[in-house]
């Protein structure tokens, strides 16, 4: 691990993300959601009590408290949502250096999925063109987070190379510079994700199990 | 023969080649990667599957020293 991602920089009043301070996070996330969805369920339930020829406002609170976390999930997903492919020779000639970056799975499921898996001491990176998802060890929570090159005309490829060498050089810088889109478990992150990406979740649940304590 | 090259619209782009002899070369190399560095580009050396580190001086060494443009959360 060399020196602190540059980019850093410009987001000096975040405090640096370290594992602990991703638990935290992942708890505040899921209160937060909880707080979101408590109140719609409980005043349904005391209306409906009270009065149940009031079940079609009852019905549209529940709803709410269903609505609220399924957005909350699918903006998780859209930060690895497929973008149209091309295969222009930009691309091919991204592909190739990407391809040399990375081992043979990793390859293979960047051809399957557009994303590309990544052990990092956080988790189990799956790394798109414009964010990426971690899976925590043990695989029971995912971070999403929205990331990218702010450069126009950049193949897709390259855009991922320019994202796992960030993230390669400094994990937690990556994860500072980052913004947080999502964090939960990873089944309410797949019933939102493309068909196409879900097999990178699969696989980083998997690694990240591997890579777990309790394993 | 070590390369320093840029990722860019077209995939990427060799700037420039050197071999640990060729002082001529070597010159062009440090100059386009000073050029580079100067007009926002960062440079990043691979160590192996996933490790890869920064560098802000020409590694004569390396068999690869990659541009990359910076990042930002969107």
């Amino acid at each position: 691990m060399s020196g602190a991602l540059p980019e850093t920089a410009a987001v000096y009043w975040r405090p640096r993300v370290d594992a602990g301070r991703l638990v935290r996070r992942g708890r505040t996330w899921t209160a937060t959601t909880f707080a979101h969805t408590v109140p719609f369920i409980g005043t349904a339930g005391l209306l409906f009590a009270l009065e149940p020829l009031s079940f079609p406002v009852d019905f549209a609170l529940l709803a709410h408290a269903w609505a609220i976390p399924e957005l909350y999930a699918r903006r998780g997903a859209n930060v690895v949502r497929p973008k149209p492919q091309s295969d222009d020779a930009p691309q091919r000639v991204a592909v190739g250096l990407l391809g040399d970056l990375v081992g043979h799975d990793a390859r293979e499921l960047h051809a399957r999925t557009g994303l590309v898996p990544e052990r990092g001491t956080l988790g189990v990176w799956l790394v798109g063109e414009a964010g990426a998802v971690l899976v925590v060890p043990g695989g029971r929570r995912v971070f999403c987070w929205c990331v990218k090159v702010p450069e126009p005309g950049l193949p897709a490829a390259d855009r991922i190379a320019h994202l796992l060498l960030a993230l390669r050089s400094d994990e937690q810088g990556f994860a500072t510079v980052a913004n947080l889109a999502f964090s939960g478990a990873p089944w309410r992150l797949r019933r939102r994700m493309h068909p196409r990406t879900r097999p990178a979740l699969a696989e980083g649940v998997r690694l990240s199990k591997l890579s777990s304590p309790e394993s | 023969m070590a390369r320093l090259i840029r990722m860019d619209t077209t995939g990427h782009s060799t700037l420039a080649e050197w071999t640990a002899g060729d002082h001529e070369a070597i010159e062009r190399a440090v100059a386009e990667f000073r050029r580079e560095l100067d007009s926002g580009y960062y440079a990043m050396v691979t160590e192996g599957e996933g490790h890869a580190r920064q560098v802000t001086e020409l590694p004569l060494d390396a068999e690869l020293v990659i541009l990359r443009r910076p990042i930002a959360g969107g």
